[in-house]
């Protein structure tokens, strides 16, 4: 990932002149094997390069065209209607993306933070127990490969209101029922824990890739020099896996404020917008409102704030990529 | 690392097995779930006698599409995941050993990688429009064409990790003894490349197996895929608790069977992804 390290943002600007000028390069440097080789280089390119501009960078261009207008079904052919002011208008007085953006916010740091700490500590506690390696491994990845929506069909019926395991436990000590996923103060939470145990074990991989990477002799000597536990880990471990955590970072971060699959399931946004997150907003606009126009204006917002946070991040925090 | 000792070790022990507990309890609940008849999960009962009949309603029920789920999204699954290993390896290969200009690889890089952070549902709606216009809308054909798009970036990611930690020294001596790039290709880097392969192939046919957000929109009854198919017996009026259960243990057997037999693979493969 080395080339795409110094991207980041500013890479979907150039790519439509990266497919245009695949003859530029072998004509500029001449000699560089035969015809053959030749054609074996753009050959092994041109696929990937066909399919991205076909179903990426088509379908963006197409988002600007979209984004200013209004887009009717008639008789099965599409009506096109020039209408930006309709669609901006809407954008300023969409009060369900506010409540959208703001518990997607919320969702995202919040997970984000529990799951690099659970992570972590997990990682250096699986480190330090060298029986466990192999058994916390595999059972970790299984979250992780299950499908979110078989993750998000299981919790639902964990939280059901009558016979949910949750609500049996809190019976057992005497305690209320509670509505997991239909009280609106607890319904966010609900989702984020489910969010913390299905992706916890990810952050965990990553990291334990980290721990078992770094050099003994550092810990050791680290060690002889009388630091405790804390001391170690503080000021040793964490600096030294500084590019890991940075990663893990990063990709949850971005994957948090993708999240779909299990809010869906579990909520679809509900009640009321309680639950309501960006993706699930986007798809309501799009395909249950059927406003394909004002849908594609708020995909490029999106496309837009992800591009800005990339850009900061890559300043603030050079190492991840 | 921090090697714990004596009651520390046990304590760590002890937490370790918490947190395995954690993550296995909701599969073990859902699991007796899924055996158990309607009235036995209204009234949370712990004990109870074990049934197969919401697994065979799920499959040969007469209101269920289970099994033509089920079908949809081994051939999705399949197909896409050979072809996105054969165009991206090909591309990793290309942009890992072949001269290309340095803003080529860039833009090329750059772009994979925005298009692999936004959330995916912003480019659904000019998917479905564009699929209406060409007639692939609601056909296999294109949600095979929008799996191997969004497997894409993983797998030359993947694939450029491993050809990059293959000498160049081995394919100069294939060349030297005669062999073409496309031969030294073939005959020596690509059966090194096989691990690389094997993760990039296993990780590839997961993600599409579990994708939702794009089969949801780009389906129609007889397309729909397994996700869709768990989502329907969740969103019915009437939800079907046992069958939901039991659709869900179903769409957990790839993953189980990654478990047992390739979660080496997978480990590399996740890591490697992320952290190279």
């Amino acid at each position: 990932m080395a080339e795409a390290r110094q991207i980041g943002a500013d890479g979907r600007l150039r790519s439509t002149a990266a497919a245009a000028g695949d003859e530029a390069p072998a004509a500029a440097r001449p000699g560089r094997g035969t015809a053959h080789d030749r054609w074996f280089r753009y050959g092994t390119l041109l696929p990937a390069v066909v399919l991205l501009l076909m179903l990426t960078v088509y379908p963006t261009v197409n988002l600007l065209m979209m984004s200013v207008s209004t887009i009717d079904f008639v008789q099965g052919g599409q009506v096109w209607n020039f209408t930006p002011a309709r669609n901006f208008g809407r954008l300023l007085n969409d009060h369900v993306f506010a409540i959208a953006l703001k518990n997607t916010l919320i969702f995202v740091v919040v997970t984000v933070v529990a799951e690099m700490v659970l992570g972590f500590a997990l990682a250096l506690l699986v480190s330090g127990a060298p029986r466990a390696k192999g058994i916390v491994r595999t059972l970790m990845i299984l979250p992780i490969l299950v499908p979110p929506v078989a993750i998000g069909s299981m919790w639902k019926l964990m939280y059901n209101y009558d016979f949910g395991i949750f609500n049996q436990a809190l019976a057992v000590f005497g305690a209320m029922p509670l509505g997991w996923l239909s009280d609106p103060r607890i319904a966010l939470a609900s989702v984020i824990l489910v969010d913390i145990w299905h992706w916890t074990p990810f952050v965990f991989l990553i990291l334990f890739a980290g721990v078992e990477g770094l050099p003994k002799e550092v810990l050791e000597a680290a060690r002889v020099d009388g630091a405790t536990t804390w001391q170690t880990i503080r000021k040793v471990i964490i600096p030294l896996m500084m590019p890991s955590i940075a990663v893990a970072f990063l990709f949850r971060t971005i994957f948090a404020f993708k999240v779909f699959d299990e809010v869906y399931l579990l909520t679809s946004g509900g009640p009321g917008t309680a639950t309501e997150v960006v993706s699930l907003h986007l798809y309501k606009v799009f395909f249950e409102q059927n406003n394909l126009g004002y849908g594609a204006l708020l995909s490029l917002v999106i496309i837009v704030a992800i591009v800005t946070f990339l850009a900061t991040a890559r300043r603030f925090a050079p190492e991840a990529r | 690392m921090l090697a714990l000792k004596g009651r520390e070790l046990w304590i760590g022990y002890a937490l370790l097995a918490l947190s395995i507990l954690l993550v296995v309890l909701p599969f073990l609940w859902i699991l007796m779930t899924s055996f158990k008849y309607q009235i036995d999960i209204y009234t949370g009962a712990w004990v109870f006698t074990p049934t197969l009949f919401n697994y065979a309603d799920v499959l040969f029920g007469p209101r269920s599409d289970f099994l033509t789920n089920v079908g949809n999204s081994l051939i999705v699954a399949a197909v896409s995941t050979v072809v996105v290993l054969v165009i991206g390896t090909l591309a990793a290969y290309s942009l890992a050993k072949l001269p290309w200009a340095p803003w080529i690889s860039k833009a090329f890089l750059g772009w994979m990688l925005l298009f692999h952070m936004i959330p995916v549902l912003t480019i659904v709606g000019p998917w479905y429009l564009l699929f209406q216009e060409i007639g692939l809308y609601a056909t296999l054909t294109g949600l095979i064409l929008t799996h191997i798009t969004i497997n894409l970036p993983m797998t030359v990611w993947l694939m450029m990790a491993f050809f990059r930690d293959i000498p160049v020294e081995l394919e100069e001596a294939a060349r030297v003894d005669g062999c073409r790039r496309a031969q030294a290709f073939r005959k020596v880097v690509l059966p090194l490349a096989v691990p690389g392969l094997i993760a990039a192939g296993v990780i590839a046919f997961v993600f599409s197996w579990n994708e939702f957000s794009i089969a949801l929109n780009l389906t129609s009854r007889g397309t729909a895929t397994v996700p869709v198919g768990i989502a329907q017996f969740a969103q019915q009026y009437e939800i079907q608790n046992g069958q939901m259960a039991a659709a869900s243990m179903i769409s957990t057997i790839p993953a189980m069977l990654l478990m047992l037999f390739g979660q080496r693979f997978v480990v590399q493969g996740l890591t490697l992804g992320s952290v190279k």
